[in-house]
């Protein structure tokens, strides 16, 4: 993975950087130490790292706006940081930047029940948000799998999803507004309080941007009434293709499970040596999930069992309790963690056309043989976003270049075959070379385009998301 | 110029040497831009629609209508119900999905976790200012690879590009519905009592307040969609919910409950009356407030009281109203008016400095719907 050598002339500027960034912020919120700076050297994708310049960490969004103020004038890119939870690279910095970590920005600003929101302070954690209005009956959908850790700024960036998109979309469908500021100290709001944009949607463009458009410093989020009960049914199959049918055939029946998750054999091995949920030995292992009242979920399970049955499953598991609710998740809540203890792993999120499970399983099996490498699913089939789980090691000399060409293999399969490189984590600077498989030269140029208007310096977040072949011009252009 | 091919449509348009305006079906704009007409009617067809996969791909001329009977024939619905405005516009034509994508029309349901038409958009298809073709987005649930201009073009009134095809989510239609009806409540009792039903655990699709109804009463109108017993079980607890605000009579009637949820959509109260039609876009509990402030007028509240359709008498100072949203959430549209002059609420200085800039790269000489949009 390249990334564009350091600018020898943006370094030579560190000093008068510093102290200008000192001048206008309290001490505290400027790191440029190097032991320190180490702490930012990388997100979730640990396999890359680089110390930045500096990091500064601002309290309100006048201190953004004078941070990128400052960057702006200088010419100093700028990384924006939530909690530094990407799987992409998305945070990652390069020698000559500045990062920008949100982290402390985390304040509830607003709750208004009657109108259904809530306004917060971009760096507060996702599962913070929830828990600023559960006890009073309400929720924030979007739950991606880092929920206790990652920033709302992140989610916004990458467009986060979650186990819970079938009945209530993603991030992009559940904000309605952010204040941001741009990579010249602008500082703009978009959206509010009510449901449509005036106007061109910025707001949904904004989300999903990866930080290279503008850093938002404050969301205002939809908020939901929580169901008034959920449950989950666990249903083995001895073939992929049955379980994937199984899935179609419970979305035309009508009903709209909340989830529907999928874990293949090498998954359900590991899981269950690992958290020992009583899961059956099987090739393929559904857990749908319904929401309602006591009657309703029942009523919503018998359908669905109905229809699982005439798959001839090997088992059904309908849970009675929050006791056996809770030991039908234990396994798949705790995959990445039991995959974790047994290999290195590379997580990917390719989307998939529901209809070509069965297709696509069978393909990664084929290619798991031919590169030699593990690989175990584990995915939200539901809305076809598959989490393949390759296995390598780590000190073995070659296996993460070998794991990352097999990646890359089956994200163009996902493509091939309808869908698309990345379902929620985004595409940072793991998929930015695959781009190209996806989208001609025009449909990226069109997106460049629009980072030309909102940044036309390309300082914000700059060798993430398109090929840098792609982006060379424009990002030298600016120099 | 009716393009019979993607191909033919961008060398129209690199070919253009003035301005275009650009129709679907033609019903949603009573006066759009100047310009020779670029229509998109002959771009037509349900490309793929996978059921199992609640998607559905067609090119941007397919009639709403041909969509629908393809969906409905697997119990399948558009769940954004967009509204069809002719009634309300007195427009004749046939309204197609790429108007509904261009306009972003969204219907009762985007109170719910439905959402608007951005919220079902997958992936479109579109030919640039410059004749170039841009694809973006596809017809998966989750994607978030590269920037959503899909998002971006929903709404953006052609202004951008002109859509070939739309992927859209779709979901199953309900087998029932129950609607629960109250007469006689003034708008800030009403929108207080939207406002808890949408904050209960019922799964509102839909929630409406008509100053005048049918018979000329106010009625207040909340949707509850599932099975039969699910529907039965919730409006019941709802009923109670809300005691003090009812009691509501509970409609299930499967033709009336769809055709007063139909008025609603497409703001039937307004279809034979005179006066100029604004679209209002708002903070709920303000909604009352605001429409306290026009003497004469009459509303139609969509969308727990967050959509305002507001009839005034013909020529109202078009700056009040804008006033009256200053420094408050929201903005307005003008439906339909006999002034002249740009219909969109003006957006802050650093954000329409923005979206100029977005129109200026994508459409580099201007020549689509110009001055539509500001």
């Amino acid at each position: 993975m390249d990334m564009p050598p350091p600018d020898a002339t943006i370094l030579a500027r560190k000093p008068e950087l510093l102290e200008r960034l000192h001048a206008a912020l309290p001490d505290a919120a400027v790191i440029s130490d190097e032991v320190e700076t180490r702490a930012y050297e990388c997100d979730a994708l640990t396999a890359y790292a680089c110390p930045p310049m500096a990091v500064v960490l601002p309290a309100t969004t006048h201190e953004v706006s004078k941070i990128l103020t400052i960057c702006h004038d200088l010419g100093v890119p700028v990384v924006p940081r939530g909690a530094g939870t990407s799987l992409a690279g998305g945070a990652l910095p390069t020698a000559d930047c500045v990062i920008l970590g949100i982290a402390r920005m985390n304040e509830v600003l607003e709750t208004d029940y009657p109108n259904r929101f809530i306004r917060v302070q971009a760096g507060r954690t996702n599962l913070s948000v929830t828990g600023a209005v559960e006890e009073d009956g309400f929720f924030y959908a979007p739950d991606p799998s880092s929920q206790l850790a990652c920033a709302i700024a992140g989610n916004i960036a990458m467009n986060s999803g979650g186990a819970h998109c079938l009945k209530y979309g993603v991030t992009t469908n559940n904000l309605l507004g952010v204040t941001m500021v741009l990579m010249d100290g602008t500082i703009t709001h978009l959206g509010g309080a009510h449901m449509d944009a005036g106007g061109l949607d910025l707001l949904g463009l904004i989300c999903g941007s990866e930080g290279q458009l503008g850093i938002v410093t404050e969301a205002t989020l939809r908020i939901l009434p929580k169901p008034e009960g959920a449950r989950p049914v666990l249903m083995a199959f001895d073939s992929n293709e049955v379980a994937g049918a199984c899935v179609s055939d419970i979305i035309r029946a009508g009903v709209l499970p909340v989830a529907i998750e999928f874990m293949d054999r090498p998954c359900i091995r590991a899981c269950e040596a690992f958290a020992k949920a009583g899961y059956p030995d099987c090739e393929a292992l559904l857990i749908v999930e319904v929401e309602g009242s006591e009657a309703e979920i029942d009523e919503q399970l018998a359908t669905i069992i109905e229809i699982a049955r005439r798959h001839n499953p090997v088992e059904l598991r309908e849970s009675r309790s929050a006791e056996e609710s809770a030991r039908i998740w234990l396994g798949r809540k705790s995959a990445f963690g039991a995959m974790g203890q047994i290999n290195d792993y590379m997580c990917l999120d390719g989307t998939i056309p529901v209809s070509q499970l069965p297709h696509v399983l069978k393909r990664i099996g084929e290619m798991s043989t031919e590169f030699g490498l593990g690989v175990a699913n584990v995915f939200h089939a539901g809305d076809g976003n598959m989490h393949p789980l390759i296995l390598f090691d780590a000190n073995e000399p070659g296996d993460l270049e070998k794991c990352e060409a097999m990646g890359a293999e089956i994200l163009k399969l996902c493509v091939e075959v309808g869908g698309c490189l990345t379902g929620e984590h985004g595409v940072g600077i793991e998929k930015r070379d695959l781009m190209r498989h996806q989208y001609d030269p025009a449909d990226l140029e069109a997106q460049m385009a629009v980072k030309d208007v909102f940044d036309p310096g390309w300082l914000l977040n700059p060798a993430k998301v398109f090929p840098l072949g792609d982006s060379a011009a424009r990002r030298i252009a600016a120099e | 110029m009716t393009p019979k091919s993607e191909d033919e449509l961008a060398r129209l348009i690199r070919e253009a040497d003035g301005p275009l305006r650009i129709t679907g079906g033609g019903t949603r704009m009573t006066r759009a831009s100047d310009g020779e007409t670029l229509s998109t009617s002959a771009l037509s067809g349900v490309t793929l629609y996978e059921p199992g996969a609640l998607t559905l791909v067609a090119q941007a001329g397919t009639p709403v209508a041909e969509i629908e009977a393809a969906l409905d024939a697997e119990g399948q619905m558009l769940a954004f119900e967009p509204m069809d405005h002719r009634g309300l516009l007195g427009t004749s034509g046939t309204p197609t999905i790429g108007g509904v994508v261009a306009a972003n029309v969204s219907g009762p349901r985007r109170v719910s976790s439905v959402g608007a038409c951005r919220d079902s958009l997958l992936g479109v298809r579109f030919v640039d200012g410059s004749g170039t073709l841009v694809k973006n987005g596809g017809r998966v649930m989750k994607n978030v690879t590269g920037y959503d201009l899909t998002k971006l073009m929903a709404g953006s009134f052609g202004t951008l590009g002109v859509l070939t095809e739309v992927a859209l989510k779709v979901l199953p239609r309900k087998p029932a519905t129950a609607v629960l009806l109250r007469e006689g409540l003034d708008d800030e009792t009403a929108i207080t009592a939207l406002c808890r039903a949408l904050g209960s655990p019922y799964e509102v699709t839909g929630a409406a307040h008509l100053q005048r109804g049918l018979d000329g009463a106010p009625v207040t109108m909340i949707r509850l969609e599932g099975s039969e017993a699910s529907t039965a079980y919730r409006s019941d607890a709802l009923c109670r919910n809300l005691a003090e605000f009812g009691p509501f009579t509970i409609e299930r009637d499967p033709g009336r409950t769809r055709d007063c949820w139909r008025d609603v959509r497409d703001v039937a109260p307004f279809h034979d009356r005179a006066g100029d039609i604004w679209r209002l876009s708002v903070k709920p509990t303000d909604a009352p407030a605001i429409v306290a402030a026009f003497e004469g007028a009459e509303a139609v509240y969509d969308w727990g009281g967050g959509l305002i359709w507001l009839c005034v008498p013909e020529g109202t100072d078009a700056d009040r109203v804008r006033r009256a949203l200053a420094g408050a959430n929201g903005h307005v549209t003008f439906v339909r008016r006999t002034a002249t002059g740009n219909r969109f609420h003006p957006a802050a200085p650093a954000v329409a400095a923005l979206q100029a800039g977005l129109r200026h790269r994508f459409d580099p000489r201007g020549i689509l719907n110009p001055g539509l949009m500001g």
